[in-house]
């Protein structure tokens, strides 16, 4: 009923109607089935195959997985890469998204001038290429030229420099932090636009009230921009679990040294094409990439079942 | 309407298709990871081909080394790979073969130009079929800063125990890095480093092949020794070695500041672009030892696409590859690139002479890791990388180093389960 009075009030008939609707959901249906639907299925079709030497296939249903999980070779990089990639995920929750909100909370001060040369400029590196970053930040960590050594000597700590990118204790934790440098804007932004969304009349009766501008940033707009700070960590969830390019690009394919900076992305990458003498392994690359699927999605259900909703109930 | 959008697409498609093919017809186009030497081809050996060949058209398609086999495999399976394929040694070539993307060579005339050491990276397991000729071979060794050695009135060292005592005399004068080598891309630990020094522990081939048929094991004391040598080199590396990367080592050598750099001998045309006064020598023999052994690595190989519509013209592409004319440009054209025809070739780059000098004076193996072992599940190749690096960055004991490999090896590989 309620399909046909909807239908009557745009003024078409019933197929006519269809027709619209299939012209313009078309494009999309077509675009996201092709370059997202359909590599995803054949993602998670091609990891039930077992592959021989040679490249012959055979059907082995969820035997991929099992090896993965139990089989010594391959769950202790497995593990490994999923612990390295919670870490990799917590730095960035705990520096870039509180970083980012703090740099909102001050762009967002009437008070504060070149607001939008900051805004710019801290949001400049996100949109550089990854391999850019990269080398930038190998060259100012270089031991051998880097500024940064020269840096720590000019103001007396030079004792605190190391060789950051090539010890295990410190290299997960340096590419973490450039990677939290280069993205930070993106919260940033996106809190700032919600910041900037909340009415005016809401933060002046605060101040009416008593509330200085501590008090009404934690009682007043903090949780109104609950939901962004929700968006936003699922974001970096995502952007975390399916990153690769920056420790590709500068620590290689076998992310080292002894592992300590591999993630799901470059375990993926190495079982999937290979590296110098070890062949690709299609199947298997997919049981992974299948792996991170389920790991990314498990992480989207708990933000839409749990937190999600717990969210809404502080919103308007 | 749609049917009218998808016949013109289809049309379109069909057009393209008929273009590449046509573009192709005739020409042939080599595949290579060697875009580093795309000059060279460009304005060298294809030409010197051409003279004598001059119906025949040929085009130098490189891709970047990190990419070429994944885009190799790619353009081979959607059938769009060039006439031409440059082989990497070993396995990568093997399934290419084994999967129909590579022909057979053995019927070309030049092939006899080609021992069986040669042609054994591009040979199946049992030997009978050869499937790309073998193009070139790099050598380990150790390339000095001439004018440092003579600053410091040092001279070249003949066995291990010099070679410390060298290192250690460079880091008391405190001026130069005594030795340039950096762990943070791992491949160079394990390449300039195990792989150069270790075939002297055990014995080249005879280790080689012991791992191989599993008369021998990473523990026995011939490599926990390569790694306890290795392990020695830590105190003589640069300031931060451990996040020195491969392009950091070069220039370190290359500018002057390093004295002694741990090379493969594709390094010399670069640092005679740095117009470094060098020297060579070969991986310093424990003093005892009588006989020395260098690594002398199979390297590239060149074959032809199974599919391709210009065989015939490949073939004598091929063939010509073969020859004593080539031998003689490749190993001119690319310093540090040595043909391995039995060609009597002569170098005219001193450094790269001395490297080449080796054959006659020691005996070649090539690395241990290429042929069969580093086939199975955890990769051989990528432990060395890793371990090696860990050995010299000392956090990682020689035996336990080599207790890795072997516990790898062992879990896939029967001739080492007995």
């Amino acid at each position: 009923m309620a399909d046909n009075q909807q239908i009557e009030m745009v003024g078409m008939n019933r197929s006519a109607y269809l027709r619209v609707l299939a012209f313009f959901l078309a494009p999309a249906v077509l675009i996201y089935t092709l370059f997202s639907v359909y590599p995803l299925l054949a993602t998670i079709f091609d990891s039930l195959y077992l592959r021989h030497e040679g490249g012959a296939l055979t059907f082995n249903g969820l035997g991929n997985f099992q090896t993965l999980l139990t089989d010594e070779t391959w769950s202790k990089p497995f593990w490994n890469a999923l612990r390295n990639n919670l870490i990799f995920f917590i730095i960035h929750m705990c520096v870039q998204n509180p970083v980012g909100l703090a740099l909102a909370a001050l762009l967002s001060l009437k008070q504060l001038a070149f607001r939008n040369t900051y805004r710019t400029l801290i949001f400049m590196p996100t949109m550089l290429s990854v391999v850019i970053i990269g080398f930038i930040w190998q060259l100012i960590l270089s031991p051998l030229w880097g500024i940064w050594k020269m840096g720590l000597n000019a103001v007396g700590l030079g004792v605190l420099f190391g060789p950051y990118l090539g010890q295990e204790h410190t290299a997960l934790i340096t590419i973490s932090l450039i990677s939290v440098w280069q993205f930070v804007g993106i919260p940033m932004i996106l809190i700032y636009t919600a910041l900037l969304a909340i009415p005016d009349e809401l933060v002046d009766a605060a101040t009416v009230d008593g509330l200085n501008q501590w008090q009404a940033f934690f009682h007043v707009k903090l949780p109104l921009i609950w939901p962004t700070i929700g968006l936003v960590s699922v974001l970096t969830f995502v952007a975390n679990f399916n990153a690769f390019d920056l420790i590709y690009a500068m620590q290689g394919a076998l992310a080292g040294p002894n592992f300590s900076t591999d993630i799901m992305g470059t375990l993926f990458y190495r079982t999937f094409f290979g590296n110098q003498l070890q062949l690709g392994d299609p199947t298997m690359g997919s049981t992974i990439a299948t792996m991170m699927f389920v790991i990314i999605l498990m992480g989207l259900l708990v933000y839409l079942y749990v937190i999600q909703r717990r969210i809404q109930r502080y919103s308007f | 309407m749609l049917k009218t959008t998808l016949k013109i697409a289809c049309l379109a498609a069909l057009g393209v298709c008929a273009m590449a093919a046509s573009a192709s017809a005739g020409k042939l186009t080599i595949e290579s990871w060697r875009n580093d030497d795309a000059a060279i081809w460009k304005d060298q050996i294809i030409p010197a081909f051409q003279k004598s060949h001059p119906d025949i058209q040929v085009e130098f398609a490189p891709t970047a080394p990190k990419e070429y086999n994944a885009a190799l495999n790619a353009k081979l399976q959607g059938g769009t790979a060039g006439d031409i394929i440059t082989c990497r040694p070993f396995d990568a070539s093997l399934e290419l073969f084994n999967k129909g993307y590579l022909a057979p060579v053995n019927d070309l005339a030049s092939m006899k130009n080609f021992s069986d050491v040669a042609k054994a990276a591009w040979t199946t397991d049992d030997g009978k079929t050869t499937f790309c000729v073998p193009m070139g071979a790099v050598i380990h060794g150790f390339i000095y800063n001439k004018d440092i050695f003579k600053e410091l009135g040092l001279t070249e060292p003949k066995t291990e125990e010099e070679f410390l005592a060298t290192l250690d005399k460079i880091k008391k004068d405190g001026k130069y890095t005594p030795l340039v080598l950096g762990t943070k891309d791992q491949w160079e630990a394990a390449t300039m480093g195990f792989q150069n020094i270790g075939p002297n522990y055990w014995k080249g081939e005879e280790g080689r092949k012991g791992l191989i048929a599993g008369t021998q094991k990473f523990t026995d004391a011939a490599y926990v020794d390569t790694f306890k040598a290795l392990a020695k080199w830590a105190p003589y590396l640069g300031d931060g070695y451990k996040a020195q990367a491969y392009p950091d080592s070069q220039n370190l050598f290359g500018l002057g500041k390093g004295a002694i750099y741990a090379a493969g001998s594709w390094d010399i045309s670069t640092f005679r672009g740095q117009n470094v006064n060098m020297g060579a020598f070969k991986a310093p023999p424990p003093a005892a030892q009588k006989d020395c052994y260098i690594s002398d690595h199979t390297d590239i190989g060149i074959g032809m696409n199974a599919k391709t519509p210009n065989a015939k013209d490949a073939k004598v592409f091929l063939d010509w590859i073969g020859s004593d004319e080539f031998a003689n440009i490749f190993a001119n054209a690319l310093p540090g690139f040595y043909p391995l025809s039995n060609a009597k070739v002569t170098v005219k780059d001193d450094v790269a002479q001395t490297f080449v000098s080796w054959r006659g004076q020691c005996k070649s193996t090539i690395r241990d890791s290429y042929q069969i072992l580093s086939r199975g599940q955890p990769n051989m190749e990528n432990d060395l990388w890793n371990v090696s690096a860990q050995v010299l960055n000392g956090t990682m004991t020689p035996e336990a180093a080599a207790a890795q490999i072997q516990d790898g090896l062992k879990k896939w590989y029967a001739p080492q389960q007995k």
